[in-house]
C-alpha cells in the first residue's frame, strides 16, 4: 500500500490523547505555553497586517492620479512611513516568530521553548509597540513622516517643538520592539543548541529550524547596532546631543551605517525562515526529500554570514567613495550565490515529483517563483551603475515588495493553511484558499510588476504627487493594490469559519513526516507524552525508514 | 527506451533555444523601458542595464519553465498514495550550480566595475580614485572617441534647500532656478545642502548624488542631447519633497553662451516655488486637513527665475 511506515497514526480510531489544550480565553493571557504565544503573535500580527494594508490603500489611492489631492501631503508622509514600519516591525518580524514559537519546540522534540517566561514577556511587549505607533497619530503633529529609515536631519526637525512628538513615540516603539526581539533571539538559539530530543543532530534537523537558528543568529549581531542608532537618534532629538545632527556639527550619514548595520541583515531574518517554510512544504507536496538537505542547510549559515558584510549597498550614492562602492558591489551579489544553491535545491525536489497542488503548496511555488523574479531584480541593484540611476526609485520599491509581498506574505500564507489543521484542529476549505491564491497571486503582480518600469523612468520612491506621465502604470498598480487589499476577505472567512466549525483534523492530513505529524491535532500542553529519539534524517519520502524510535506506535 | 532518451533530450534543446532567444529578445527590449540617452554615461548604463535584463530573463525563463514543466507533467494522479523517487542530492549537479553562479558574479561585477570606471562621476575630489592601470577613458571620450584629458569642465554650484533648487554660475556669478547645461562639455558640479539630505537625480542622465550639508560634493557628467529634461529631488527631505524638481536644459556652448550672456544682464527676481505657494494656501484653510509641517525656505532671487 504505502512505504510510509508512521503514515500509521492516521487510523480513524485513534483517540487523540490528550484534551485540546485550553480554550478561547487563554489566548488573552499570559500564557507560557509556546503554541499558545504562537497564535497570539500570528494574530496580533495579522491584525497589523491589515493596519498595514490600509494605510497602504490610501497610499494608492492617493496615486491614482499624478496630483496631490487625496490627503494633505503631512498625511501621505504619514501613511508611508507607518506602513513601511507596520509591515516589518508589526506584521512579518512577529508573524515569523510566532511560527517559530509554534513550530520549533515540536520539531526538534522539546516540551517548550528554554525560557518560557521570556518568551511570554516578548510577545506582550509587541501590542505595546503596536499601541505607541497607533496612539501617534492622536497626538498633535501627528506621526512620524520620516520614512522607515527616519534618517536625519529630517527625523530630527521636529515641527510641532514637542518634546513628546510622532518620531519621538517611533523610536520608543521600535526600541521597544528591538529588546523584544533580542530576548526571543537569545531564548531561539538557547532552545535550539541545548533542547534537541536525543537522536537530532545539527544535520537531522527541519531546515526551517535551521533557518530559524540562522536568523536568530543575525538578530543577536545586528540588532545591537540599530539600538544604538536609534538612542542616539533618541538623544538628538530630546537631549540635545549632535551625533547626527549636521547643523550642530554632527554626521547625518554615520546614521545610515548604523541602520543599516542592522536592516539589511534584518531583510535576511525576514527571509530565512521563509526559506525554511519553502523547503519543509515543497518535499511534503511533491513526496520527495529534500534536494541537497546538508547544502541547503549550510547555506542559511552562510547567507546570515554574507548578510553581514552588504549593508553599503543602501548607500552607494550616499557619498560613499568609489572604491567602498564597488567592494560592497562585490560582497553583495555573492549573497545570490547560497541563495542560489536552494531555489535550485527547491526546484530539483519538486522535479519529477508526484505533485498536489493544495493551497498552501500553490502558495509556496507563487512564492517561489516571485522569489526569482525578486533576487534578478537584487542583482541589478547590486550592480553600482545601475543602482546609480534606479536608487530610491520605484524599481527599488518593486523589487522589495517582491520579496516582501510576493515571497515572505506568499510564504505565511503558505505556512498558515500548511500548519492550520495542526493548529486548530479543523481542517481548512480548499476552495476558499485557491480563490484566495489567485486573487493574491495576480494582485501582487498586478500591484508590484509596474513599479520596474516606473522606476526604470524615474519615478521617485516616498512622493505624493508625479508628473503626469507615469500615471498609466500607477492606475494599474493602484487596481492591484485594491485586489490585493480583497484577496484578504475570503482568507478571513475560510479562518474564521474552518476554525469554527470545519472538519476536525486527524493528526497528519498531509501524510508528512516531521515530529509535529506525530501528536495529536491541535497537540496536548507540553507537546510530548515521551521524549521522542530521533533516529533518522528529516525528508525520508520514498524510504520507508521510521523517524523515531519510541513515538510511531 | 532509446527513443524516449532521444526526445527527452530534443525537449530540453528546443526549450533551451526558446528560452535563449526570448530572453536575447527582452534584452533589447529594455532600451525602450528608459526615458531618452541625455549623457554620454547613460549610453553605458544601458547597454548594463540590457545585459542584466537578457541574463535575469534566462535565468527567470529557465527555473520557471522547469517548474511548470513539473506542475504539468509530475502531478500526483487521483488514488496514488506512494511517493515519488527519493532521491537526495547529486554532487555532480550541486557544484555546477555553485559553480555557474560564482562565475556569473563575477562576470556581472567585472563588466559593473568597468562601466563605473568609465563613468567617473565622482570628480577629482574623490581621494582614493582607481584608475584603470589599462587607461581607461571617461564615457565621453569613449562615446564620442575623444581624448579625455583636453576636455574643458565647466563649473556650476548647486544649492538645495526644502523645497528649491538654486543654481549658480561662478563664471558670471548669475544665479537661476532652472539648470542649464552645454551638451557635449564635461560638466562638474558642486553639490551643497543648507538644510537636511537632498538627492539631485536626473533620470535621463541615470545620474544620482546624495548631497550632504556641511559638504560640498564633486559631481561630474557629460551631456550630449540637447532637449529639456527634468531634474528632482531623490533623498527624501519632507513633506514637499514631491515638489522639489526643476527644468534641465541641454543646449550647444553657443545657445549656452548666449543665455549665459543674456542672464548676466538680468536683475535679480524672485522665483515661483510650488512648495511656497502650496504651504501659503493650506495655512490659509480654515479646516486643517494635515499636520504642521517645518515651513519652506522663502523663494530665492534669482537672476533666470526659468
Ligand atoms: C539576491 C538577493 C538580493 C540582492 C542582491 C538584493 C539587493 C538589494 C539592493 C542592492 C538594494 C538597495 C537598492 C537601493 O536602495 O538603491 C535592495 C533593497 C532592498 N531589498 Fe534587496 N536584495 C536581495 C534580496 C532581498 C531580500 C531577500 C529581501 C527581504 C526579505 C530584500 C529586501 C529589500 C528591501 C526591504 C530593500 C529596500 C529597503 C528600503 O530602501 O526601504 N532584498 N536590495
Ligand atoms: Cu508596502
Ligand atoms: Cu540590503
Amino acid at each position: 500500500m504505502t512505504n510510509v511506515p508512521i503514515e500509521g497514526i492516521l487510523l480513524p480510531n485513534e483517540k487523540p490523547n490528550h484534551e485540546s489544550p485550553g480554550n478561547w480565553k487563554e489566548y488573552f493571557s499570559f500564557s507560557t505555553d509556546h503554541k499558545v504565544i504562537g497564535i497570539q503573535y500570528l494574530v496580533t500580527s495579522f491584525f497589523f497586517f491589515l493596519v498595514g494594508g490600509i494605510f497602504a490603500m490610501v497610499m494608492r489611492g492617493e496615486l491614482m492620479t499624478p496630483e496631490s489631492d487625496l490627503v494633505d501631503r503631512t498625511v501621505y508622509n504619514g501613511m508611508f512611513t507607518m506602513h513601511g514600519t507596520v509591515m516589518l516591525f508589526l506584521w512579518t518580524f512577529p508573524s515569523l516568530v510566532g511560527f517559530a514559537n509554534y513550530l520549533v519546540p515540536l520539531m526538534i522534540g522539546a516540551r517548550d521553548m528554554a525560557f518560557p517566561r521570556l518568551n511570554a514577556v516578548a510577545f506582550w511587549m509587541v501590542p505595546v509597540v503596536g499601541i505607541i505607533m497607533m496612539g501617534s497619530f492622536f497626538i498633535p503633529g501627528g506621526p512620524a513622516q520620516a520614512g522607515w529609515w527616519a534618517y536625519p536631519p529630517v527625523s530630527l526637525q521636529n515641527p510641532t517643538g514637542n518634546l513628546i512628538n510622532g518620531q519621538v513615540l517611533w523610536l520608543l516603539a521600535v526600541a521597544i520592539s528591538g529588546v523584544s526581539s533580542i530576548m526571543g533571539a537569545v531564548n531561539f538559539v538557547t532552545t535550539i543548541v541545548k533542547m534537541r530530543a536525543p537522536g537530532m543532530g545539527f544535520f537531522r534537523m527541519p531546515l526551517f529550524v535551521w533557518a530559524v537558528f540562522s536568523a536568530q543568529i543575525i538578530q543577536l549581531f545586528g540588532l545591537p547596532a540599530l539600538t544604538a542608532g536609534a538612542v542616539m537618534l533618541l538623544l538628538d532629538l530630546t537631549a540635545g546631543t549632535a551625533f547626527f545632527d549636521p547643523a550642530r556639527g554632527g554626521n547625518p550619514v554615520m546614521f545610515q551605517h548604523y541602520f543599516w548595520f542592522y536592516s539589511h541583515p534584518a531583510v535576511y531574518v525576514i527571509i530565512l525562515p521563509i526559506f525554511g517554510i519553502f523547503s519543509e512544504i515543497f518535499p511534503v507536496y511533491s513526496r520527495k526529500p529534500l534536494f541537497g538537505y546538508k547544502v541547503v542547510a549550510v547555506s542559511s549559515i552562510l547567507i546570515a554570514v554574507v548578510s553581514g558584510i552588504v549593508w553599503v549597498h543602501h548607500m552607494y550614492v550616499s557619498g560613499t567613495p568609489g572604491w567602498l562602492r564597488l567592494i560592497f558591489m562585490l560582497t553583495t551579489m555573492f549573497v545570490s550565490v547560497p541563495t542560489g544553491i536552494k531555489v535550485f535545491a527547491w526546484v530539483a525536489t519538486i522535479w519529477g515529483g508526484k505533485l498536489r497542488l493544495n493551497t498552501a503548496m500553490l502558495f509556496a511555488l507563487g512564492g517561489l517563483i516571485m522569489f526569482v523574479f525578486a533576487g534578478i531584480t537584487g542583482i541589478m541593484l547590486s550592480s553600482v551603475p545601475v543602482d546609480v540611476h534606479v536608487n530610491n526609485t520605484y524599481f527599488v520599491v518593486g523589487h522589495f515588495h517582491y520579496v516582501l509581498y510576493g515571497t515572505v506574505t506568499m510564504g505565511l500564507f503558505a505556512a498558515i493553511y500548511h500548519w492550520f489543521p495542526k493548529m486548530t484542529g479543523r481542517m481548512y476549505s480548499e476552495s476558499w484558499g485557491k480563490i484566495h491564491f489567485w486573487l493574491a497571486f495576480i494582485g501582487t503582480n498586478l500591484n508590484f510588476l509596474p513599479m520596474h518600469p516606473l522606476g526604470l523612468q524615474g519615478m521617485l520612491r516616498r512622493v505624493a504627487s508625479y508628473a503626469p506621465e507615469y500615471q498609466f502604470w500607477n492606475v494599474i498598480a493602484s487596481l492591484g493594490g485594491f485586489l490585493l487589499g480583497m484577496s484578504t476577505l475570503p482568507f478571513i472567512f475560510n479562518m474564521v469559519i474552518s476554525w469554527m466549525q470545519g472538519e476536525k483534523a486527524p493528526n497528519n492530513p498531509w501524510r508528512a513526516i516531521g515530529l509535529e505529524w506525530m501528536v495529536s491535532s491541535p497537540p496536548p500542553v507540553e507537546n510530548f507524552e515521551e521524549i521522542p529519539i530521533i533516529i533518522s534524517e528529516p525528508y525520508g519520502y520514498g524510504k520507508s525508514e521510521p523517524l523515531t524510535a519510541n513515538l510511531s506506535e | 527506451m532509446k527513443i524516449q532518451k532521444i526526445l527527452n533530450i530534443l525537449t530540453l534543446l528546443t526549450g533551451a533555444i526558446a528560452v535563449t532567444v526570448t530572453s536575447l529578445w527582452i534584452g533589447k527590449q529594455a532600451y525602450s523601458w528608459l526615458p531618452p540617452q541625455a549623457a554620454a554615461e547613460s549610453l553605458l548604463i544601458d547597454d548594463l542595464i540590457s545585459f542584466l535584463v537578457t541574463l535575469g530573463a534566462f535565468i527567470f525563463l529557465g527555473v520557471t519553465s522547469t517548474l511548470m514543466y513539473s506542475v504539468i507533467f509530475h502531478r500526483a494522479v487521483k488514488d496514488d498514495f506512494t511517493d515519488g523517487p527519493p532521491i537526495e542530492g547529486n554532487i555532480a549537479l550541486e557544484v555546477v550550480w555553485t559553480a555557474i553562479p560564482i562565475l556569473l558574479v563575477l562576470w556581472i561585477a567585472g563588466y559593473s566595475y568597468q562601466v563605473y570606471e568609465q563613468m567617473g562621476i565622482q570628480g577629482p575630489s574623490e581621494l582614493v580614485h582607481l584608475h584603470n592601470p589599462l587607461g581607461m577613458e571617461s564615457a565621453y571620450a569613449e562615446a564620442k572617441d575623444t581624448p579625455a584629458l583636453a576636455e574643458p569642465v565647466e563649473k556650476i554650484d548647486v544649492l538645495a534647500k526644502q523645497w528649491v533648487w538654486v543654481f549658480h554660475y561662478p563664471e558670471r556669478d548669475i544665479t537661476s532656478t532652472e539648470l542649464h547645461l552645454p551638451s557635449d562639455r564635461r560638466i562638474r558640479l558642486a553639490l551643497k545642502s543648507q538644510d537636511v539630505l537632498h538627492g539631485f537625480y536626473i533620470p535621463a542622465f541615470r545620474l544620482k548624488q546624495d548631497i550632504i550639508p556641511n559638504h560640498a560634493i564633486d559631481f561630474e557628467f557629460t551631456p550630449i542631447r540637447p532637449g529639456k529634461y527634468s531634474l528632482t529631488d531623490s533623498q527624501y527631505s519632507g513633506t514637499y519633497f514631491a515638489t522639489m524638481q526643476a527644468n534641465v536644459i541641454v543646449e550647444s556652448p553657443e545657445d549656452y553662451q548666449q543665455w549665459l550672456a543674456q542672464t548676466a544682464t538680468q536683475k535679480p527676481s524672485l522665483a515661483t516655488n510650488q512648495a511656497a505657494s502650496e504651504y501659503a494656501q493650506t495655512s490659509n484653510q480654515s479646516v486643517q486637513t494635515g499636520w504642521v509641517t517645518v515651513p519652506p525656505a522663502a523663494p530665492p532671487l534669482v537672476n533666470s527665475p526659468g
